[in-house]
């Protein structure tokens, strides 16, 4: 637990202070939303909303989360070896990877409102969504991620390899959030709730039983 | 594979393709004669998931055992299943242009059914990124295992929570239904055992000839 603690630690350290990527990602959202609202102008159909908004939030995850392993070099990857546990690496960088994806949706939410405009109706239930998504995006990508930079591969890759698994994620989510957005009640969103979360443990669980495998070498 | 599987497989396709052309079958309307698609198409499924299982199972016993013999056998059976699901994929295309007017749908089953292709596609594409064999091995079994477990959700959960046109569901005829009637079942059963059977011997030669292939590779370097 302590070594999962300062793992999470040393991921936020390392982004603090080179700044450079995390303003990156911030301005690739918000470039995104700019380029969005100057091709539709305003958004008026509430599904087009949602759909555009998962579009964008997919395409910076992938780029967030794709340098989780690339940036580590082979020898600070063996000084973890000696360190550390594999899973401690993997819950340490999941877990960062959940928090950095939140940051990014609550800004991509931000300025998505502001340019496109607001059709949300239930906001906390959406932002429900919004949390279990980037859960699910983050711990599937980080596993992806691990896999795409062991076969040395870029970040087409890792697109490859996430893009066709996000896609019963993506839909449940996406079907969620537009519940969401009509205001609907809680009653019609339950089964894709249970969908959702467990899906998130699934792909929690199999990441956990399955980068140690990846680790050694 | 044993002789006697591969009797039984001839068999029961000759059944197959004898029988399913010329059994008398109900007259249900829209469907008529396209029914007989259910002795082609369907047993794809079923053979491809199959296959499937059995190349998880190897990549499973490949991550504790780590022979790379077991990792042939992956390999070989997943490609078996990815040209067992683009029959499956194009019998039912073909089916639904002259039942619903069009090549493709947009539905639950039928992108289940593409996205396990792309999914599938992705994995020969890691593999083939990787050139060390037993650093191939492992990652690609390790993709192939989160994969299919995520692929499951899709394919059997989040259909039987949507309405779809595919039989089956929303009310729309499936197979069961036409349990009733005898003759459809009296071909329905061999087929899908007959194309099952197909698919192993298939991979079963595949697995033979990728081994021939590697020791003559090792014995030439």
């Amino acid at each position: 637990m302590k070594e999962i603690t300062h793992l999470i630690r040393k991921e936020i350290s390392l982004e603090w202070k080179s700044k450079y990527s995390f303003n990156g990602l911030l301005l690739y959202v918000i470039s995104t939303i700019f380029v969005c609202y100057l091709s539709f102008k305003q958004i008026i159909d509430p599904p087009t909303w949602n759909a555009l908004f998962w579009i964008i939030m997919l395409f910076a995850s992938v780029n967030a989360v794709a340098k989780s392993f690339m940036t580590e070099n082979r020898g600070r990857l063996l000084y973890y070896y000696t360190l550390t546990s594999a899973s401690a690496v993997i819950i340490s960088k999941t877990v960062y990877n959940v928090l950095l994806l939140l940051v990014l949706s609550l800004i991509n939410l931000l300025f998505y409102s502001i340019f496109i405009g607001n059709l949300v109706q239930d906001l906390p239930m959406f932002i429900i969504g919004m949390i279990l998504g980037c859960m699910g995006f983050a711990s599937i990508m980080t596993l992806i991620s691990a896999i795409a930079s062991k076969a040395g591969g870029n970040s087409t890759l890792i697109a490859i390899l996430s893009f066709p698994i996000l896609i019963p994620l993506l839909i449940t989510i996406i079907r969620f959030t537009k519940n969401a957005m009509d205001g609907l009640d809680w009653s019609v969103n339950y089964k894709f709730l249970i969908i959702l979360v467990a899906l998130n443990l699934l792909t929690m669980a199999l990441s956990y039983l399955l980068f140690p495998y990846l680790w050694r070498e | 594979m044993k002789l006697w599987l591969k009797i039984i497989c001839i068999a029961f396709l000759f059944i197959t393709i004898i029988g399913g052309l010329l059994v008398p079958v109900p007259r249900l309307a829209i469907l008529h004669e396209t029914i007989r698609n259910l002795f082609f198409h369907v047993p794809m499924w079923f053979s491809m998931i199959a296959v499937l299982v059995a190349s998880l199972f190897y990549s499973f016993k490949f991550l504790s055992k780590n022979d790379l013999d077991l990792d042939v056998k992956a390999e070989e059976f997943a490609r078996v299943g990815i040209v067992f699901g683009i029959l499956g994929l194009l019998t039912g295309s073909l089916w639904a242009k002259y039942t619903w007017g069009a090549w493709w749908t947009n539905d639950v089953k039928l992108n289940g059914a593409a996205a396990t292709m792309l999914v599938y596609f992705a994995y020969f594409l890691l593999r083939n990124s990787i050139d060390d064999e037993q650093k191939r091995a492992r990652i690609s079994a390790v993709y192939s295992i989160f994969a299919f477990a995520l692929m499951t959700v899709f394919i059997f959960i989040l259909p039987r929570l949507t309405d779809s046109l595919h039989p089956g569901n929303g009310g729309n005829p499936a197979f069961a239904k036409y349990d009733l009637d005898s003759n459809m079942r009296l071909v329905f059963y061999p087929a899908v055992i007959g194309w099952s059977l197909l698919a192993f011997w298939i991979a079963d030669i595949r697995i033979r000839l990728h081994k021939i292939n590697n020791q003559i590779e090792e014995s030439q370097s």
